[in-house]
């Protein structure tokens, strides 16, 4: 008997922490792809490692998370829970985390934006009002701060490398930049974060963002595709086609087995 | 110096004709005050990225403070094969330890 599916609290507190603890948890589920694969043994090491510091970080975010469900008047669920008994709808990553690993140039690109995003966003998430997101925070940023180094450098690596690594980095701009403007797409629970002090508003971020990753890309030498209407929507539930065999793959065991540990 | 060119050249020839990056020697200090000691070794492309390397490869439990590399082709080692001649002469020389002298009454706590 499969394990069923838990509801979440529709609740905007809940909701921004689901976006940051999600957004982890599904990096961590594509760069954990490489665990075997990756070009290099040091490399397969040191892209793990990145995903072991985003499972940590997803793990305190949905456990928090999950507690203020119950603070907010709702039923109270766990890191586990949260993870493994949702359905897709549910899950709030962004788009961009969900797309496939690709290529090394995919990876690493996708790697760079993202960890400058969070590099951004645990910084400010450090003088949350939510004491226990603030110590999270504090913890998370030397974290993200590596892991945006050491996306950077392969950034410039394959910008500078051979026409082969060159052409594939510029066609991971190509596809991954139109996915980028989510992370700053503004809506009502960025507002009631940022009243109650819970977080900042995503689009805050968008400044520092571009100020950091724009010239990243053109010291690489590859060039962003001019801007598109097209939006992604996956930190409000709605997702690609991708996300429903990642869920598939990360939940099968907790669904079939339920409750079962190691 | 253009001899240390020409050494440097031949030595890299061999890894760079099988498409693998040059090795480096990795030293890890485990905290301030003690000595780096060699841990191991990694492939990378060029030092920066050896030290970024030797980072997740050899400090991810809390093993490090401070890391050094160095091309494994710079280190001069003994040859193993002068082992006996090199070594073993020492292993009769009981009066090279400062503790084989008797020392004067007034001073023998030392």
């Amino acid at each position: 008997m499969p394990a069923a599916s838990i509801d979440v609290a529709r609740d905007p507190h809940v909701q921004y922490l689901l976006r940051v603890g999600d957004t982890c948890l599904i990096q961590a589920q594509r760069l954990a792809e490489w665990c075997g694969h990756a070009p290099v043994l040091e490399e397969d090491i040191a892209l793990t490692n990145i995903a072991l510091d985003l499972v940590g970080q997803a793990r305190a975010v949905l456990s928090r998370a999950g507690r203020l469900e119950g603070e907010r008047g709702g039923v109270p669920h766990d890191e586990d829970e949260l993870a493994f008994l949702r359905d897709e709808r549910d899950f709030l990553n962004l788009t961009l985390t969900e797309l496939p690993r690709g290529d090394f140039a995919v990876t690493v690109l996708r790697n760079a934006a993202l960890a400058t995003f969070f590099k951004l966003l645990w910084q400010r998430l450090e003088s949350s009002s939510d004491p226990d997101v603030a110590g999270i925070a504090a913890k998370a940023v030397k974290e993200a701060r590596y892991h945006q180094r050491h996306a950077a450098d392969w950034v410039l690596r394959l910008g500078g490398g051979t026409d082969e690594s060159r052409q594939r980095l510029q066609a991971a701009v190509d596809h991954l930049w139109p996915y980028t403007p989510e992370l700053f797409d503004a809506d009502d629970v960025d507002d009631a974060a940022a009243s109650s002090g819970l977080g900042p508003r995503w689009a805050e971020l968008e400044a520092g963002w571009r100020a950091e990753i724009e010239p990243l890309l053109d010291e690489a030498g590859v060039k962003r595709p001019p801007p598109r209407a097209f939006r992604s929507t996956g930190k409000r539930g709605v997702h690609s086609e991708h996300m429903g065999y990642i869920l598939a793959e990360m939940q099968t065991l907790q669904r079939s087995y339920p409750g079962g540990v190691w | 110096m253009s001899d240390t060119q020409k050494t440097e050249g031949s030595a890299r020839a061999p890894t760079e004709a099988r498409g693998e990056w040059p090795l480096w020697e990795v030293f890890v200090r485990s905290k301030a005050g003690l000595d780096h000691k060699h841990c191991g070794s990694l492939h990378a492309s060029d030092a920066a990225m050896a030290i970024q390397m030797a980072r997740d490869v050899y400090t991810r439990r809390q093993e490090g403070t401070s890391i050094w590399v160095v091309r494994s082709e710079q280190i001069v080692a003994s040859d193993p094969a002068e082992k006996d001649a090199y070594f073993d002469p020492m292993a009769d020389k009981v009066y090279r330890h400062p503790t084989f002298y008797a020392l004067p009454k007034s001073v023998d706590h030392m």
